[in-house]
């Protein structure tokens, strides 16, 4: 045999060994899931948080859903709605996925989330939360297993009104979650806001020029909204400024367990609210907690928690289809039933496929070994449904 | 009155970071011709090793010089292995490779230093306020503010009074003549890349208790050296550190005064969601301003013989 028919034999081996693979996967033999976070930069630990706790949830199911092996396959959106969108293009186009969850970012999901609708597949925010799809963009084939912006800060506004606190400055991110997370803490604040402040996102350096203003404006209160590093950045030029000791400092997912180790110090005594914490006493959140500390030595995020609602959510709606992946339909009807064990206990989901859950206090204290930690106070709301749900009119599923 | 001082101490300061940070960029483009991608990855790195060594020695000071003189060490083995073998290649070509030494590094802090950002505390002999005119402003970023012009005025003597300052405004006025000249190119060019890597380690060094340090720190002001270097001109220090001085006010005095303004002229909502955004674009505004005033930046170099090479 010649080097040219060796070279054809081998191209010819590939093309048929290339159709076969092609061929199993259409058959629909396994369950095939995209998970679109952040990996790289400077938010890479959340999306990395997130990774540990879909994986964990995978060990805890022995990797498969109806008897059904699962395959995830991990896309870093680089916190940039571009990437994101053409990572969930590229998730339902090539890669056939039926599910698509992940997304921490809500310019990110805005972005992406009708290409994985299009595409076939079902989008399961396990962060992001923005209005838009609470309200009169909500679409049959979106879920969320977080909550929508609003109702965090919406919870922690309860939390400035016990204290009686008049004149509040308030600072976001100039994006479209920002901008909810404002929108909700005015909703249930009472006082007076003494300004809002938008910065640059996402690379916003420094905050010298805010600490200023905040510190001639002089109010009772600063609350604020910068996630991950942009929130450690924000409490420890805070400090640096004196401001400290002289304003109390409020905020609404600025403080995770992520940054804890670095800011520990500095908000030891904080009050801050949330649905979902390691202390919660719910049997799948002690398993979740403990595992997660076993297998990766630290404890999970909220981020992480959401994302492991999210696989055990698929595993529900995949388990009541017997497997029945090409029915879409169904998939959504037995995912609306939010018939599972999450680690924030029961909820259901509302109209707009956001959870009706509670929310709660949490406080940050020093433990006996000196780690700061996150400790459960008391809860804020009950059964709450996001403000927009009144606003979606459900079309029928296309 | 003194809420506008405050913001013009924080413009200067900040102005003075950047400064830092395009000035070796400056150099090594006006200098060597390279477009050198890579310079914000020795800012976080300095940044890194500032973490990492006071940790170490326990000592704000020490734990400093030991990572500036490893951030220039980490510079000299960079020139040596790869960035030489770029001298010569098209922009194009510098580009790519040194983007791929950005993913390189990023990749290595992330291994070595984990995903989660680190956080540096400023000594505590710099963590309280120093009474400046009436405000009571960070002492550490007074120091960054000194550091800055110190450095600032290193370089300037340097380079005007000292004879490898002369080699050096050779070598970049033209650099074939200067070869020819008999000058050492090689380790001039080899002095240069270290001179920018201890510059911009600094700039990290300096920013790492501001700032959180973090994969990725040194893309986000990579930008806005960049912005620097062509408002500067290509090559001119001098140029930079007014270009850095400039735009460090213009981004925070219009960051704290825009929005407001806005508000004052148009009604609430447009003003709200137009104010951050314009004041966020002011730095480019400027550049594209310059660039159409004065193309070649405000301080262009005498001769430049190759720029398209």
């Amino acid at each position: 045999m010649n080097a040219r028919a060796l070279v054809g034999l081998v191209v010819l081996i590939a093309i048929v060994a290339a159709v076969i693979l092609n061929q199993l996967r259409d058959d629909g033999e396994g369950v095939r899931i995209g998970f679109v976070t952040t990996l790289t930069g400077g938010s890479a630990a959340i999306g990395q948080d997130m990774r540990d706790a879909f994986e964990l949830a995978l060990d805890h199911m022995g990797r498969t859903m109806a008897g059904r092996k699962v395959t995830v396959l991990y896309e870093d959106d680089a916190q940039n709605p571009d990437i994101g969108l053409q990572k969930t293009e590229r998730l339902v186009q090539r890669d056939g996925v039926q599910f698509v969850t992940g997304y921490i970012w809500s310019n990110v999901l805005l972005a992406s989330y009708r290409a994985g609708i299009a595409g076939g597949a079902i989008v399961i925010s396990a962060n992001a939360g923005p209005s838009e799809l609470a309200g009169a963009q909500c679409t049959p084939n979106f879920f969320s297993t977080s909550w929508q912006n609003d109702q965090t800060p919406m919870a922690m506004a309860e939390v400035l009104n016990k204290r009686n606190l008049s004149n509040v400055y308030v600072l976001a991110p100039n994006y479209a979650a920002g901008r909810n997370m404002v929108a909700g803490f005015k909703r249930s604040f009472r006082g007076t806001i003494v300004a809002e402040e938008y910065t640059q996102w996402p690379d916003h350096l420094d905050f010298a020029a805010e600490l200023a203003k905040i510190r001639a404006a002089n109010p009772s209160a600063v609350w604020f909204f910068f996630p991950g590093n942009y929130g450690t950045q924000f409490f420890k030029q805070y400090a640096q400024a004196g401001l400290l000791a002289q304003i109390p400092l409020y905020s609404t997912f600025s403080i995770d367990t992520l940054n804890l180790p670095q800011i520990g110090e500095m908000v030891v005594g904080s009050q801050l609210t949330q649905h979902w914490g390691a202390d919660l006493d719910v049997p799948a959140n002690r398993r979740f907690v403990d595992d997660f500390r076993k297998k990766h030595g630290r404890t999970p995020s909220f981020y992480a928690a959401q994302a492991y609602d999210s696989a055990v959510l698929i595993k529900s709606a995949v388990e009541a289809t017997r497997g029945n992946l090409q029915d879409r339909d169904a998939l959504r009807t037995a995912l609306e039933r939010a018939n599972f064990e999450s680690v924030r206990g029961a909820f259901r989901f509302g109209r707009n496929h956001f959870p009706v859950q509670s929310f709660y206090v949490w406080e940050v204290v020093r433990g006996a070994d000196g780690a700061y930690a996150l400790k459960l106070g008391d809860r804020v709301f009950t059964d709450h449904a996001d403000p927009y749900a009144g606003d979606c009119r459900m079309a029928a599923a296309p | 009155m003194t809420l506008f001082l405050e913001q013009v101490l924080n413009g200067l300061q900040f102005g003075v970071l950047l400064f830092l940070l395009s000035a070796g960029l400056t150099l090594v483009f006006g200098i060597m011709g390279l477009v050198n991608l890579a310079h914000g990855s020795l800012y976080m790195l300095g940044a890194y090793f500032a973490v990492t060594f006071v940790a170490w020695t326990e000592s704000f000071l020490l734990g400093s010089i030991a990572a500036l003189l490893s951030t220039v060490i980490v510079g000299i083995l960079l020139e040596r292995s790869v960035v030489r073998g770029l001298y010569d290649r098209p922009h194009l070509e510098q580009v790519l490779g040194t983007f791929g030494l950005i993913l390189f590094f990023n990749e290595l802090a992330r291994l070595a230093f984990g995903p989660a950002g680190l956080s540096l505390s400023p000594p505590p002999w710099l963590a309280g306020q120093i009474n400046v005119l009436g405000i009571p402003y960070p002492s550490y970023r007074l120091v960054v503010l000194v550091a800055g012009i110190l450095a600032a005025a290193a370089m300037y003597v340097m380079i005007a009074r000292t004879r490898a300052g002369m080699l050096l405004r050779a070598a970049a006025a033209n650099r074939g003549m200067a070869e020819a000249l008999g000058v050492n190119v090689r380790l001039l060019f080899l002095a240069v890349f270290a001179l920018g890597a201890a510059l911009s380690g600094l700039a990290g060094i300096l920013a790492a208790p501001l700032l959180t340090v973090r994969v990725g720190m040194g893309e986000e002001v990579l930008l806005l050296a960049f912005v620097v270097v062509v408002i500067g001109g290509i090559g001119s220090i001098r140029g930079a550190f007014v270009a850095a001085v400039l735009i460090g006010l213009i981004d925070t005095v219009g960051r704290a005064y825009l929005p407001g303004l806005l508000r004052a002229a148009f009604a609430g909502p447009v003003a709200d969601a137009v104010g951050p955004a314009l004041a966020s674009m002011l730095i480019y505004v400027a550049l594209a301003v310059v660039l159409v005033l004065r193309p070649r930046g405000l301080f262009p170099t005498a001769a430049r013989t190759d720029v398209a090479a």
